[in-house]
């Protein structure tokens, strides 16, 4: 079975940017992503996903190495200064590269 | 106040007569013993959570069933929305966020986006509490105006776009277009006026069907949405401790000043004596939910907690313990 080397970019961030970031990633060309509610605790304190104002999200997205760079810059640039937000990458392998 | 159990008092308000214990000590709402529940609970971190999902569904069917009461009385009663009354609660709404921002600046020394955030919430409004005050006055037969629910949809808004100015000022690149739809289409303002519009069509006898859901079990969802935020409330006190007493005692006076305006502005416009307690606690209700939420993407060096505690921890427990009992009288007061 043959497989192909992506980029997994998963984010945890305040639901509150959902919105917004879905926005930015049609804009970036992102053509899919996953995104679930997360707790956690972290550099700006406990953050629980039972109630809206405060909660968390998770999202994933696969993609190719450079479009996971282009979305992982243009997030740290606008969102990190005011936003609790961590980002982090692993290579994944999928089976449908035209997918993805 | 020790001395009153929560089985007495519910049994003393189940049976109250319209009106009789306004001039008694302020009986405690059964439903607020729930709410004293869930921040004891919360604060002994007892094992008690609530799925967000209850939540959602406890305060979508509060929103609904406060716009279709409404509703149904414009229908039975007709009667509009007097411009006046409009012009002056919109004006209301932009103009609170004034001196709550000129005191976080003077007094409690918050830099600009700080005391924006903090005016933001304090000019607009909190569902929960308004669905305390009418259930209080539900209590005890006073009567207050019809399209009440409307003023929520009115004050909610005119005072984040205030916050979002003092912030921002009229320049920088922010989408208001965005931002207004998004405001406009949130959850309370759409439940509450699709509540307001499927009663007012539908009618008395066109609810009917649906009265045990939305009007009978009214103030059991009542009592379920108060021990949430209970727990919610008291999440947020380890969070009061760090921003000091100007929170507190700003959490404490601002709903009293701002129940006073409001209740000058009620009486101004002719309301009822319960219009005008409505009035003025909902001028002296902090938002909890649309404020945070437009704010932390409007003006996102903002510190989102400072606001937020103020208000939950602080300005919904003083309002729907004390606050509501005090600005019915100050209405008694006006009107006498």
């Amino acid at each position: 079975m043959e497989q192909f080397p992506r980029r997994l970019l998963t984010i945890v961030t305040e639901a509150a940017l959902e919105r917004e970031l879905l926005a930015e990633f049609d804009a970036l060309g992102v053509r899919g992503y996953t995104i679930s509610d997360a707790r956690g605790k972290g550099g700006r304190g406990r953050r629980q996903s039972d109630w809206g104002p405060q909660g968390n999200i998770r999202i994933e997205i696969v993609c190719d190495p450079a479009l996971a760079e282009r979305v992982a810059t243009q997030l740290r640039e606008r969102y990190y200064d005011h936003y609790a937000m961590i980002l982090f990458m692993q290579d994944v392998d999928v089976l449908r590269r035209e997918k993805f | 106040m020790a001395s009153v159990t929560p089985a007495g008092v519910s049994n003393t308000v189940a049976h109250l007569p319209g009106g009789s214990a306004r001039h008694d000590m302020p009986t405690l709402d059964p439903v607020i013993w729930f709410f004293v529940l869930g921040l004891v609970a919360g604060v002994a971190r007892a094992d008690l959570r609530l799925p967000s999902a209850i939540y959602d569904f406890v305060s979508t069917l509060l929103l609904l069933a406060i716009g279709l009461k409404g509703g149904v009385e414009l229908a039975r009663d007709g009667g509009g929305l007097p411009l006046p009354e409009l012009g002056g609660i919109l004006l209301l709404g932009f103009l609170l966020p004034l001196p709550a921002y000129a005191a976080a600046r003077g007094i409690g020394r918050l830099g600009r986006a700080d005391a924006a955030s903090l005016a933001a919430h304090y000019g607009s409004v909190s569902v929960g509490t308004y669905a305390v005050v009418i259930g209080y006055l539900a209590t005890r037969g006073i009567a207050f105006e019809a399209r009440a629910p409307v003023w929520v949809v009115l004050l909610e808004v005119p005072a984040i776009v205030a916050g979002i100015l003092l912030a921002r000022g009229l320049s920088g690149k922010l989408a208001w277009g965005r931002l207004l739809r998004e405001l406009f289409l949130g959850r309370s303002v759409v439940l509450l006026l699709g509540g307001l519009a499927i009663g007012w069509v539908a009618g008395p006898e066109g609810t009917a069907s649906i009265q045990p859901l939305f009007f009978d079990l009214f103030k059991g969802i009542l009592a379920l949405f108060l021990l949430e935020m209970g727990l919610i409330a008291a999440a947020q006190l380890p969070t009061l401790r760090r921003h000091g007493v100007f929170i507190v005692a700003f959490g404490l006076l601002a709903p009293v000043v701002f129940a006073v305006v409001g209740a000058l502005l009620g009486r101004a416009l002719g309301l009822s004596p319960g219009g005008v307690t409505v009035l003025a606690t909902l001028a002296a209700s902090a938002s909890y939910i649309a404020a945070p939420a437009a704010i932390r993407t409007a003006v996102p060096e903002a510190n989102p907690s400072l606001s937020l505690t103020a208000s939950l921890a602080v300005t919904f427990p003083f309002n729907i313990i004390v606050g509501i009992p005090l600005y019915e009288r100050l209405a008694a007061a006006l009107a006498a």
